[in-house]
Parts: structure tokens; sequence; C-alpha cells
């Protein structure tokens, strides 16, 4: 009983610094449409600026509630810089390259933040006045926990003055609904943008510097907080800050009880409660529909066509090589090589959903390691053969594909992506706490090919012609009437519907056949590297696939496969000389986001139509 | 006040605008008469900056606003009252009045919301109310209520009747008279020749994104084979 009351009072506090980061994040997408990834990075400059202004200034109430103030409002303008630099520039670009901008801030602050405050974790000083504890109902509780209870309450009570007691509020639930209408009015957008996001960065910040008692400062925060606030908007509801409040509340305490009846499950639970949501209450517990955010204009997408001859030469040129040099190369460089074709493999399969299907994934990896894993644990497990192995990563990841998926094609736009992204959080938790079956975080080690193909110039053949046939196949699943049916219900579910294609059907199976080629990949990966970790579906690989199929271009065939390449080969290339490789490779993603919104082979290919006259 | 020349317009390839000019005098009401799709709602807005103009010039009040940004030109005394009215469904009458609320400029006397509930009695009765639960014709009069606290030199009326009962349609032509006598230009526009001829001083006839005719109401009553050529359905 007593242990209960503590629970549910530690759960409040947690609860209350979610609500903190949460809060920015949804006030930022109402008005904004953008879901920022960076906003976890803000968080984390606020604890690491909190960590370096409480210990500069003198010591005292003065030093160190300064010290969070401040650091809170530099995060601020942080933020404003950030949204006059990258974000205002892409408001009209498509949701998952928002996405992936911001992933790319995240990339760089991590980097920044290494160089400035170092690897180790940092411990900070407590609160003047608030270093004891305090009695209730004859237990000792924290009094630093009671005052961060106080502050949820507060923010939530002071933003809901600002937004219903101002004028500066109101125009912003105005342009929530409809900004562009706001312009309209005479509203300079752009200063009330800039604004939201001033608010919504201080809040962020101040969340972080809040925990600069609490916990070490440390480089994975942005991560951590980054999933969880996501978890909270989205319960929520996007854009509703009493939704925030209600499912801050919500997961706070289902984190504090979870560990005390389920300890096993934790993490699982709160993505499963995530997905439960989304799944009764497709728009969260207090949002609303979608409406459509008026400003863009949807562009038609561009038929995707038979590649132009030059792509053509090129693509034969560059399969020559994948065939002809090997021989001539070290294990290292066939290693390299094996895991191109696995990953151009993996882009292929996320380009089925996203670009004829028009979907949003956010989860892909889940796949990829849902095969890995189903290999390695029918070896483990059943002593199956490298192949019967190989046979079953597509079976596993497919039904798990068609399971989720199931759930996941009725939403759209954001909502899909998160509710993609809590499954495949899902599956990562399962893997990373089931140690009895996987692991754990230690893996299944000695997942290693039949003698036959052990030789890594065998193995390399074999991943090429799996990769390069599942390929093939995908292209020629895309120009079959599957393919057709699939692009026409993305560009207009209602008139496909009126020609009688099922549309539901059609976006499911292409979500499954997606997920089975995925874990083909993910199979040949497990031999190939010999073992399996979580960390194959965990959110930076699914945001790797991301890039690749961004980066190449969605429109595109040939985009995935580039998109792949370029950022294996970039990957690998930077780890090689340099420590700081994301600062480059996120500076790399926001400068590809701002200037090729098409892709790389997108790019390419309207250079060479423009060149060439519409081919 | 405004006078608009060679201007054109495009969505995505296809041409919508192609060298429309029209002119509103001070105080004046002009309507845009035409069909559905003839080219009345983008004119507006691309006179409003909502759709970037190709080509062609946008005087208003001495400027040129063509390729201003639409926080820009509504500063300068244009007000605009879309055809879906875009309400703020979740705001109240008197918070969606507030959006719309600037300085005066001026010389018209200033609007507040004392004296717009006075021109449209039924939004005073409803002052709390969200938008979202309004009627069609209280949604209307509530946008132009909205515009008007910007107060405008002169607004652009997108299809003000468009979808309300007949009665609405009167008071809506009283408020129209109303917001002349107060001095305010306008240009409308509109597909029921009943309502326009009603409120209006002169007619300019757009079809496929071109300008058609031009003339006094006077003159177009008296045109039989022009209403007949490009209005009747």
């Amino acid at each position: 009983m007593e242990n209960l009351l503590l629970q549910a009072l530690s759960g409040l506090a947690s609860a209350s610094s979610l609500f903190l980061v949460a809060s920015g994040l949804t006030v930022i997408f109402g008005v904004s449409r953008v879901v920022n990834f960076a906003h976890g990075s803000l968080y984390m400059l606020g604890a690491y600026l909190a960590f370096t202004l409480v210990t500069q200034l003198p010591r005292g109430h003065l030093g160190f509630w300064g010290g969070v103030v401040g650091a809170a409002i530099i995060v601020g303008l942080i933020g404003v810089v950030v949204e006059v630099l990258l974000l205002r520039r892409i408001y009209r670009a498509p949701e998952l390259f928002q996405l992936l901008a911001t992933f790319g801030v995240v990339l760089i602050v991590q980097d920044l933040a290494l160089m400035t405050w170092g690897a180790q974790d940092l411990l900070g000083p407590r609160a003047p006045g608030l270093r004891g504890s305090t009695e209730i109902l004859g237990l000792r509780f924290p009094l630093y926990e009671l005052f961060l209870i106080g502050v949820g309450p507060v923010v939530l009570g002071l933003l809901w003055l600002l937004f219903h007691r101002t004028r500066w509020g109101t125009l912003v639930r105005a342009a929530t609904q409809d900004r562009e209408m706001v312009g309209a009015l005479g509203v300079n957008q752009r200063m009330l943008f800039t604004s939201v996001f001033f608010l919504g960065s201080l809040l962020a910040g101040l969340g972080g510097a809040l925990q600069l008692p609490r916990e070490s400062v440390n480089l994975h925060m942005d991560l951590s907080i980054i999933t969880e606030a996501f978890v909270v908007v989205v319960v929520g509801g996007l854009g509703s800050l009493s939704g925030a409040a209600l499912a801050a509340l919500l997961i706070g305490e289902l984190h504090a009880f979870g560990i005390l009846v389920l300890p096993k499950i934790t993490l699982v639970l709160v993505f499963l409660v995530m997905a439960l949501v989304l799944v009764v209450r497709p728009h969260g517990l207090l949002g609303k529909p979608e409406a459509a955010a008026r400003g863009g204009q949807g562009s038609a997408a561009p038929l995707i066509g038979p590649a132009p001859p030059a792509l053509r030469r090129l693509g034969l040129a560059a399969l020559a090589v994948a065939v002809l040099l090997p021989p001539f190369l070290g294990d290292y460089a066939l290693s390299v090589l094996t895991e191109m074709a696995i990953l151009v493999l993996f882009a292929a399969s996320l380009h089925l959903i996203m670009g004829p299907g028009g979907m949003a994934s956010f989860g892909h990896a889940a796949y990829f390691g849902l095969g890995a894993y189903g290999a390695a644990l029918a070896g483990q497990w059943l002593g199956a053969p490298m192949l019967a192995g190989l046979a079953l990563a597509p079976l596993a990841a497919g039904i798990f594909g068609l399971v989720f998926g199931f759930f996941c094609v009725r939403l759209s736009g954001v909502y899909a992506a998160m509710l993609t992204l809590a499954f495949a959080q899902i599956a990562w938790s399962v893997a990373f706490q089931w140690v009895e079956l996987t692991g754990g975080d230690n893996g299944i080690l000695g997942v290693w090919p039949d003698r036959w193909a052990a030789p890594k110039l065998v193995y390399y053949y074999l991943a090429l012609v799996l990769c390069l046939g599942a390929t093939l196949l995908l292209r020629r699943v895309i120009h079959a009437p599957f393919g057709y049916a699939l692009r026409a219900q993305r560009d207009s579910t209602l008139r496909a519907e009126a020609i009688g294609i099922d549309a539901f059907r059609i976006r499911w199976l292409g979500f499954g056949l997606a997920a089975a080629a995925a874990g083909i990949a993910g199979g040949l990966f497990a031999y190939a590297k010999g073992s399996v970790f979580p960390t194959y579906m965990d959110i930076p690989r699914s945001v790797d696939a991301l890039l690749m199929v961004l980066l190449g271009g969605v429109h595109t065939l040939s985009g995935p496969i580039v998109g792949a390449l370029a950022l294996t080969g970039l990957q690998e290339q930077l780890v090689r000389i340099t420590d700081y490789w994301r600062l480059v490779l996120g500076s790399i993603i926001v400068l590809l986001v701002l200037f090729f919104p098409q892709g790389l082979a997108g790019a390419a290919r309207a250079r060479w139509e423009a060149r060439h006259g519409d081919a | 006040m405004l006078s608009v020349s060679g201007l054109s317009a495009y969505y995505g390839r296809a041409q919508i605008l192609d060298d429309v000019a029209l002119e509103v005098g001070a105080g004046e009401v002009v309507v845009l008469l035409g069909r559905n799709g003839a080219g009345k709602s983008t004119t507006m807005k691309a006179i409003m900056g909502l759709v970037p103009p190709a080509a062609g010039s946008v005087r208003f009040d001495g400027a040129e606003i063509a390729g201003r940004e639409p926080f820009e030109i509504a500063r300068r005394g244009l007000g605009y009252v879309p055809e879906e009215r875009r309400i703020f469904t979740e705001l109240s009458v008197l918070e969606n009045l507030e959006v719309g609320r600037r300085p005066a400029t001026a010389a018209l006397r200033p609007w507040t919301p004392e004296r717009l509930f006075a021109l449209f009695p039924s939004l005073g009765s409803m002052q709390d109310r969200p938008g979202g639960r309004m009627s069609g014709g209280e949604q209307q009069m509530l946008t132009i209520a909205r515009t008007l606290m910007g107060n405008p030199k002169l607004i652009l009326l997108d299809e003000p009747s468009e979808g309300l009962a007949p009665v609405i349609i009167e008071r809506m032509a009283e408020a129209i008279r109303a917001l002349k006598a107060e001095g305010l230009s306008i240009l409308l526009s509109e597909q029921n020749l009943h309502f326009a001829q009603a409120v209006s001083d002169r007619a300019t006839i757009i079809e496929k994104g071109r300008i058609r005719w031009s003339g006094t109401i006077p003159e177009l009553l008296a045109a039989d084979e022009v209403r007949e050529q490009y209005l009747s359905v």
C-alpha cells in the first residue's frame, strides 16, 4: 500500500516532466504541422546548458534557478534559429521530409554536444532549498519530486491562459486550423510560427533543465525523451494540450506501476498502450481528425516510368562491377558489398510502401529485425540450416507485417507514421526484454552460414542474387496490375474505390509484401554478421531506411537503390575519417532536404529530362 | 482604387486566368459574374496573393501589390471574404473577430464588434458560440464581419449568396448596401444575377479565365445576348 503511494507520486513527477516536453512538441505541431524530431535534442541542450550555467553561476537560489531559466530561454532562441534557417523553408514539404530534416538536426546537435561537453555523464548539483525529503502519510518523499509534480499543472494553467486570454494565443489557435486564412486577415504568419517555436523550444529546454537535480546529463537523453514525447503527444491527440496532459499522466503512471507489476514488459507496455489507443481512437484521446492543413497544394506524384537509357546503362555498368569485381576483393570489401546489396533490398522494400503505396512508415526496421530474428531463432532453437532460416525470415516478417499492417494502413499521415513506430518499438522491446528467448541486449551469436556458403565471396553472391532478385520482383509488382491499384489508391482512395479497388486490401497486402521483402534482407544480414541484436530494429535503423529512400528520391525506383548505396558508402567513409560523422551526416541530410527535395535520383532525373526534353 | 490588368494565373500547368483586367473605383460595388469554374474565385485569390499571379499587374490604392504576400496585401487595406467561409470553428464569434482585428487606417469609420453586431444582429446574440456550431448564413455573416474588423478600404466578397436561403440572401443584400453607404469599395463575385444587380453599380463577366464583357448594370440588363451567352446555365 505504502509502496503504491510512493509509486503513484513518482509517476506524477515523471508525468509532469513529460508534459513539459510534450506540450512544446504538440504546440509546435498544432501550428506548423511539423513533427519535430529535434525536440528531444532541445531537451538535452536544456539539461547541458543548465549544467554549465548552474555550475558557473554563484551557488545559491539565484544561481540555480537563474541557470535553469536562462538555459530554457537560450534553448528557446536555438529553436528560433532552427525554425528560421531550416523549418521555415520546408513547411510545404511532405511530412516524412520534415521528420528527416529534423532528424538531421538531431545528429548535428549530438555531435555539437559531444564536442562541447564530452562523452561522460555529467552530474548537476541539487536544487537549493529542495534537497531534502518530506514525510507524506509516514513515507519519505523527495522535495524536488514534489516540486516537479507542481510544475506540470502550473505550466498547463499558464499555457491555457496564454492561448485563451491573449491575442497571440487566439491567433495561434486560429492558425492551427487555417493558417492561410489567418495570413489573408493580415497576420504575419512567419512571426507567429517563429514565436510558437520559441515557446515550444523553451518548454523543451525547461523540461531538460529541470532534470538536472534528478538524473545525470548524457548524450542519450535526446532520443529517449523524444520517443516518450511522441507517445504522449500521439496518445493525447496531436495538437491538443489537455490531451498531452492526460496522456503524460497515463504514461507516467504506467511506467511507475508497470515496474511494480510487470517489470519484464515495461517497455512494451507503453507502446502497447499507444498502439491500442490509436487502434481504438485513430486521432488520440482528445485529438480531432487532421483538418487537412490548408496552405499547401498537394502536387501529383510523377509517374514511375521506365528508366531513361542513360540511367539504364549506368545501372548495367554497376551490375557488371558488382558481378565481376568481387573475386579480386578482400574480405572487408566483400562484407561492405554484401551489406550494400542487403540494404538496397531493405530500401526497395520501404519504397514500395512509401512511393507507390503512399503510406508512411517510421518503423520499417521492425521487419528487417523480425527477419533476422526469425532466421537466428530458427537456427538456435530448431537447428534449422541456413536455407531454411532464410526461407523463414520473410515468412516471419511478412506475417508480422500483415498483423501490424492490418492496423497501420487504416491511418494516414503522422498518425500512421507513429503507429508503425509504435509497433517497431514493441518488436524492439520484446527483443530487448525477453532475455530467455532472444538473449536481450547480448543478442544471439553464432548465426553463421552453412559450410558451403561460409566463404565471404560465396555468401556475397548468394546475397546479391537474392537481393537483386527480390528487388526486381518488387519492381515487377509495381508495374503489374497490383501496382497500378496501389498507386491508384494513393492518388485518390475515393476514386480508386469507385472503380472497384478495395483500397484497404491493396494497402494491407502491399504492406505485408514490403515487410516480407525487408525480412529477406534481415535474414541475409543476420548470417552475414553472424549475430542478431535488438539494434537491428531500433529507431536509427528505421531512420536509415527512410534516409535511403528519401535521399534517393521516393518517386523513382532507382532512388532507393542510389540512396542505399550512397548512405552505406557515406557512413562507411565518414566513420573512418572523423569522430564527428554524425555532424557531417546530419548537415548533409539537412542540405539535401533543403536543396534536393526530390532526392538525389529525382534531382538527377529532373536535370536529365530538362536537358533532353520530356522523355 | 483597385486596378487589375494582364493578370494570369496557373494551377500547376493548367492556366486558370488569362489576361484578366478589371477596375473598382472608390466607393463602388463591382460584380464579377460568371458560371462555376469561370475563374471568379481564382481572380480574387490572385488579387489577394493567395494564388501567385504568373503575370500582370494589381494596383491597389496607388501601389503595386502583385507578388506581395497575403498578409502584406491585407495590411494595405484589402479585405478578403472567401467563398468557403473558412470560419475558425474552434474559436468563438468574438475570438473570430479578434483574429481579424487590425488598427484603423482608412478615412472610413473604424469597425468594432458592437457596430458589427448592429449590422448583423444575429451575431450579437451568439458572441461566445464556437464558429463550428453556427448555421451557414450565420457563418457567412461572421466571415464578412471578421474581414471588416481589419478596417479594409476595399473587400473581395466571394459568392456571399451561395447556399443561403432567400430570406438570408435578402438580408445579405441589405448589409452590402449598408457597407456601400459607409463608403467601402466592394468587388463581389456572383452567379446569382438577381442578387448581383440589387447591390452592384457595374458588372464584369468572366468566362474560361478571360474577361468577356464589362459595363453598368442597366447595360447588362439591356444586353440579352450577353446574359444568354455567358450567364445562363
